[in-house]
């Protein structure tokens, strides 16, 4: 069972709480981009067995978005953060390396 | 006009807590930017309270404010009063960005009174109800079985909660199962 904080409300939510929201930080291509860009945005995604970042929402909750970093394969939580921001925050990726030596990044 | 009644017209059931529909209670939504000072002001000319901060719920004789969300406060009033304040907050915030909605007759809400109510509520909701850690003044949004719910504790053996009227007569029955007598884990 997952146990994310969100950040917007400051509760710890249980899974059962929450909505999915699949990959976190994917760049959006529409109108205008090339197929493969389309394609890559629509289908492509990195599917690790570890670190990941995600987009979750607290939809039994406040309802906003936010992002959570945690491992796919240990549940382990590292750590949620705001949504308005395009890549994961600096001391996050820190922690993160830390207890990952072996992590390749983001 | 027609004669407006609550979800369950006030009926109440009595076993291992008491648990009873309040009746009719004015609600009214406001969205807009939680942190300026011209909604600030609205809010406090209309309710004669400030903004609560986060997750926290304010009262004062009927008249409440609950947090919500980060842009988003819950204002309860007589049920009477709640077109006004909204008459009120609409003409004060009049060029911002906000929303104020009367959503008194879309709500229920049922108080549970009993020792044993932060156990009735651990039955059907994943929220940690610990008494280290919900807090009185607090507001919790979360579920209840699979319905979105909202409840504070107006005292230690006084749970008050909020809902959706459309699966008001569901929670109602909900909470009877969930206090029959004996029933409780006594966890708490």
């Amino acid at each position: 069972m997952l146990l994310l904080t969100c950040p917007c409300c400051g509760v710890d939510a249980d899974e059962t709480e929450l909505a999915p929201g699949g990959e976190a930080h994917v760049t959006r291509f529409g109108a205008g981009a090339s197929d493969d860009d389309f394609e890559g945005y629509l289908f492509h995604r990195k599917n690790p067995k570890g670190v990941h970042f995600e987009r979750w929402r607290h939809a039994m909750g406040c309802g906003k978005w936010f992002h959570a970093a945690r491992a796919t394969d240990t549940l382990e939580v590292f750590g949620t953060y705001s949504a308005q921001v395009l890549a994961p925050p600096k001391d996050l990726i820190e922690k993160i390396k830390l207890k990952r030596p072996d992590w390749e990044g983001f | 006009m027609s004669n407006a009644i609550s979800v369950k017209n006030g009926a109440e059931f009595n076993g291992a807590v008491r648990v009873s529909d309040a009746g009719l209670k004015g609600m009214i939504t406001l969205r807009g930017d939680l942190s300026s000072t011209k909604l600030a002001a609205a809010v406090q000319e209309t309710t004669g309270l400030a903004i609560p901060s986060r997750r926290e719920i304010v009262f004062k004789g009927e008249t409440g404010i609950a947090w919500m969300s980060p842009d988003e406060l819950l204002i309860f009033c007589a049920y009477e009063q709640a077109e006004m304040q909204v008459a009120a907050l609409t003409e004060t915030l009049t060029g911002s960005h906000f929303l104020a909605v009367n959503v008194s007759d879309a709500r229920a809400q049922f108080s549970l009174h009993g020792a044993g109510v932060r156990e009735v509520i651990a039955k059907g909701s994943p929220a940690n109800l610990s008494p280290a850690v919900l807090n009185p003044h607090e507001i919790r949004r979360t579920r209840l079985g699979q319905v979105a719910v909202a409840f504070w504790l107006s005292a230690d053996d006084r749970l008050e909660l909020v809902c959706f009227r459309s699966v008001g007569a569901f929670v109602y029955d909900w909470l009877c199962i969930a206090a029959a007598k004996d029933s409780l884990p006594e966890v708490y």
